[in-house]
């Protein structure tokens, strides 16, 4: 099932590609216009995705066990959620860096509600992007979204933490 | 963007003068991550690319702009939730909204959603997360997203 599953997967890509390239050589608009949202969209992740490893990579020989698990661990207090935004401030692109971001910080012994905490925040307090928004939306409404967010992203990471360590839930890298 | 590429190429300068053997391991490391994953990163972009062929910005504009209030919020939280877009699109594209008299709250349902609620990225979340804990987390983030924008119509006078 599982295999079969993979194939489709395969196979849904493989048309996916022929429909693009088909696309460009019969000049077939929406064909084109779908290839080039694929490219403007591979481009900017190309960009941030290289550099974003390294420093996982990097995070995961220097940095040390105990000192994650002190910081951010079972017994790191308030403290850790605030490490935990800052470090959220300076993650690049959004989501899709923060997930294996969140993975190495568990394995290096971080807390559940943590890694949801920065998952949060780093979706809302990325530094550039809330610079960004300030420019366009004003600062009082960064501020507000950033006030009435933090707390919320904090309460619900702390409640979904706690639930799924009572579950001894684990974080994978790929199935 | 160019700030990324310093404190990279800086800190693995760092790492290489500390370590050369942790150095390449850590390089190592990167490489194999990101073999593992690039899949779903594949299965994003391609969910992307026919998404946004499916709901281009235009499509967004006139669905937040034509509507009362809090059908606004609804239709906005919806299209931001579906849909991804980086920031140098997003907000520019809020700005032209909010000069064509699109309210703050509407764009705060709609940027909100965009950044904290990935239904594009959950084919990356789910190989973490598994399914269950990622629908949990975004079902949080979307109610999170509504709190927000009504706290912004709220502060900006919009919400009476």
């Amino acid at each position: 099932m599982k295999l079969q599953n993979k194939y489709i997967k395969a196979l849904a890509i493989i048309i996916y590609f022929v429909f693009i390239i088909g696309s460009f050589v019969i000049g077939f608009k929406p064909g084109k216009q779908i290839g080039h949202n694929f490219i403007t969209f591979s481009m900017e992740m190309l960009k941030i995705l290289p550099c974003a490893f390294i420093l996982i990579g990097l995070f995961e020989v220097w940095v040390k066990k105990e000192s994650i698990e002190k910081h951010l661990g079972k017994g790191s207090g308030m403290l850790g959620y605030i490490w935990v935004i800052i470090l959220a401030g300076t993650t690049v692109g959004g989501l899709y860096v923060a997930f294996p971001v969140a993975y190495s910080l568990f394995k290096k012994g971080a807390k559940l509600a943590v890694i949801f905490t920065y998952i949060g925040a780093s979706a809302i307090c990325r530094i550039p992007m809330t610079i960004f928004e300030s420019s366009f939306m004003g600062i009082k409404f960064s501020l507000i979204r950033l006030i009435v967010s933090v707390p919320l992203v904090i309460l619900s990471s702390i409640w979904l933490g706690n639930y799924l360590e009572k579950k001894s839930y684990r974080i994978m890298e790929g199935k | 963007m160019y700030y990324l590429y310093i404190a990279t190429g800086l800190t693995l300068l760092i790492s290489f003068i500390g370590n050369r053997g942790k150095t390449f391991k850590a390089v190592k490391i990167a490489f194999k991550k990101l073999v593992k994953i690039f899949p779903a990163f594949l299965t994003m972009l391609i969910l992307v690319s026919i998404v946004l062929f499916l709901v281009p910005d235009k499509t967004i504009s006139n669905y937040l702009g034509n509507n009362g209030k809090f059908i606004g919020v609804i239709l906005a939280s919806f299209f931001g939730s579906i849909t991804l877009m980086p920031g140098f699109i997003a907000f520019p594209l809020c700005g032209i909204l909010f000069k064509k008299g699109v309210g703050y709250m509407i764009l705060s349902a709609f940027t909100t959603t965009l950044m904290m609620v990935g239904i594009l990225t959950y084919p990356i979340e789910k190989e973490y997360f598994g399914v269950k804990v990622s629908i949990i987390r975004n079902t949080i983030s979307f109610f999170i997203a509504i709190i927000v924008a009504l706290s912004i119509g709220f502060f900006f006078g919009e919400l009476l």
